[in-house]
C-alpha cells in the first residue's frame, strides 16, 4: 500500500473520529450541566444518585463502559444488536462518561461563585433561571475554561478508544494497516493527525478564552 | 394629609440555629424619611436589612410595604410570620433597592448594561428609555464618562456610585444602603456619602446601616442604636447624640472619635 493510500485512509477514518468528538461534545456539554444540578439539588435522593453515577463514570475505564452499552442490550433485554448501534453506542458511552467529568467542573464553577451575585440578581427581581443564565453561567463559563479545554483535548485522543467495539474511527484504521502490512507508519501518521487535531482544538479554545477576557473577575 | 408608611416593621423575630439575632424589632418609616441603623458589629443591622429586602425570611412578626402586607404575625403581635405566597412576594422587589456593602456588580456586563438589564427584562421597561434613564443618573453621579467601562476598571467609589445607579434605575420607593462605604479607603468614602447626601436632599427614602457617625447625623431624619437584636434607642441625631443612656454614648462616642 503506497504512502498516499494510507493518507486517504486515515484521513476518512479521521473523519469518524471527528463525529464522534463533535457529537460527544453535542451532548455531555448540556447533559453535565443537568448532573451537576442534581448533584447540587436539594433532594437527597437525586444528590446521591448523581453522585452515585459520577463516581462509577470516573471509576471505571471508558473503555469497559463502551462494552456494557454496547453488549448491555442484549445481555439485558435479548435484543439483537443492528450494525447502525454501534456508532450509537460509542456516542451514547461517549456521552454518559464526559458528562460526568464536565458535571464535575461545572460544580466547582458555580460553587466559586460569590453569594453576593444570587441576591445583587434577586433584590433587583431577576427570577431564579434568569440569575442562573444570564449573570452566573457566563462568569462560570469564563472560569472553568482551562479546565473544560483539559477535557477536550483528553477527549481527541479517546476517540481512539472505539476500537473496542469496532467502530472505524482512526486509530482502528491505522491498526488494521498497520498488522496487515507490517509496518507503524500508519499509526505515526495517526498520531500526527491527532496532533494536528489537538492543536486545532487548542487554537480554538485560546480564542474563546480570549473573548472572555474583557473583563476581569 | 398623612404621610404614607412605606415600611411597616412589627415586632419583627430571626434566629439562625437557635440563635436570635432579631429579637423583637419595630419600625415604621414615611414617606422621604432617612433613618440610620447604627450599633455594634453582631447587633442585627444587617439581618434587620436583609429580611426587610427578601434575602431572608423572618421567623415572626410582620412586615408591609405601602400598607401591603409582605408578611403577617400569626394569631396574635409577634407570632410566627406567614408570608404571602411567592407570586405575591414578587412585585415587592419594585419596591425597595438595596445597596451591599461590597457593590455586587455584575463584571461580565457593562456598566450601562448593569444599570438597564433589571429595568429592560424585569420592570419590562423598553430598551432606550430604559438606556435614557441611566444615562442620567450616571450623569448626576459623575460618572458619565463610564457607561461602556467594566465594573473591573472602576475604583471602589465608583462601583459603588454605579451599584446605586443600578438600584436607582428600577424606581425604589425606598433604598436601602448595607454599610456602603466600609470596603471604601476613606478617600473613596467622601464620592458615595456625597451621593446619599445628594439622595436626602431629593427627598429618596432611605435606610442606611452605618459606622459613619457624623454623616449619619448629617443625613438622618432619625438614628436607630441597635444593640442584642433590639433598638435600645431611637431618635433624632440630636436626641441620639445626647441621649441619657451610657451605653449609646459610649458608643457614640467611641466612633465618632476613630
Amino acid at each position: 500500500m503506497d504512502f498516499g493510500t494510507i493518507l486517504l485512509q486515515l484521513g476518512s477514518g479521521l473523519v469518524v473520529s471527528v463525529e464522534i468528538f463533535c457529537l460527544t461534545l453535542l451532548f455531555s456539554l448540556p447533559l453535565g450541566l443537568v448532573v451537576a444540578f442534581g448533584r447540587m439539588s436539594r433532594n437527597g435522593i437525586l444528590r446521591t444518585a448523581t453522585k452515585v453515577y459520577i463516581s462509577i463514570m470516573r471509576g471505571t475505564p471508558l473503555m469497559l463502559q463502551l462494552l456494557v452499552v454496547y453488549f448491555g442490550p442484549y445481555y439485558l433485554f435479548q435484543v439483537r444488536i443492528s450494525a447502525a448501534y454501534r456508532f450509537i453506542a460509542v456516542i451514547i458511552g461517549f456521552a454518559v462518561n464526559y458528562a460526568a467529568y464536565f458535571a464535575e467542573i461545572y460544580r466547582g464553577g458555580i460553587e466559586s461563585m460569590s453569594k453576593g451575585q444570587y441576591e445583587a440578581a434577586q433584590v433587583l427581581g431577576y427570577g431564579k433561571a434568569q440569575t442562573f443564565f444570564l449573570i452566573i453561567l457566563t462568569q462560570v463559563i469564563k472560569r472553568i475554561l482551562p479546565s473544560v479545554t483539559n477535557e477536550i483535548i483528553t477527549l481527541v485522543k479517546d476517540t481512539s478508544l472505539a476500537f473496542v467495539i469496532a467502530v472505524a474511527e482512526m486509530f482502528t484504521t491505522a491498526k488494521q494497516i498497520a498488522a496487515a502490512e507490517a509496518t507503524i507508519v500508519p499509526l505515526m501518521i495517526a498520531g500526527v493527525y491527532y496532533y494536528i487535531f489537538n492543536l486545532a482544538v487548542a487554537v480554538a479554545m485560546e480564542r474563546i478564552e480570549k473573548h472572555y477576557k474583557y473583563y476581569e473577575g | 394629609m398623612e404621610t404614607e408608611n412605606l415600611l411597616e416593621i412589627r415586632h419583627m423575630r430571626k434566629a439562625f440555629d437557635g440563635l436570635g439575632v432579631l429579637k423583637d424589632i419595630s419600625l415604621t418609616v414615611k414617606k422621604g424619611e432617612v433613618v440610620s441603623i447604627i450599633g455594634p458589629s453582631g447587633s442585627g443591622k444587617s439581618t434587620l436589612l436583609r429580611c426587610a429586602t427578601l434575602l431572608e425570611k423572618m421567623d415572626g412578626g410582620s412586615l408591609s410595604y405601602l400598607g401591603q402586607t409582605v408578611c403577617q404575625a400569626e394569631r396574635e403581635e409577634g407570632g410566627d410570620a406567614v408570608y404571602v405566597s411567592k407570586g405575591e412576594l414578587k412585585k415587592f422587589h419594585r419596591y425597595f433597592g438595596l445597596v451591599f456593602q461590597n457593590f455586587n456588580l455584575f463584571p461580565h456586563y457593562s456598566v450601562l448594561k448593569n444599570i438597564t438589564d433589571a429595568p429592560v427584562r424585569v420592570a419590562k421597561i423598553p430598551r432606550q428609555e430604559a438606556d435614557t434613564r441611566a444615562r442620567e443618573l450616571l450623569a448626576r453621579l459623575g460618572l458619565s464618562d463610564k457607561a461602556d467601562a467594566y465594573p473591573c476598571q472602576l475604583s471602589g467609589g465608583q462601583q459603588q456610585r454605579v451599584s446605586i445607579a443600578r438600584a436607582l434605575a428600577l424606581k425604589p420607593e425606598i433604598l436601602f444602603f448595607d454599610e456602603p462605604t466600609s470596603a471604601l479607603d476613606p478617600e473613596l468614602t467622601g464620592e458615595v456619602l456625597k451621593v446619599i447626601r445628594q439622595l436626602a436632599s431629593e427627598h429618596m427614602t432611605m435606610i442606611i446601616v452605618t459606622h459613619e457617625m457624623h454623616f449619619a447625623k448629617e443625613v438622618s431624619d432619625r438614628i436607630i442604636f441597635m444593640e442584642d437584636g433590639l433598638i435600645q434607642e431611637e431618635g433624632t441625631p440630636e436626641e441620639l447624640f445626647h441621649s441619657p443612656k451610657e451605653r449609646v454614648q459610649e458608643f457614640i462616642g467611641k466612633l465618632a472619635s476613630a
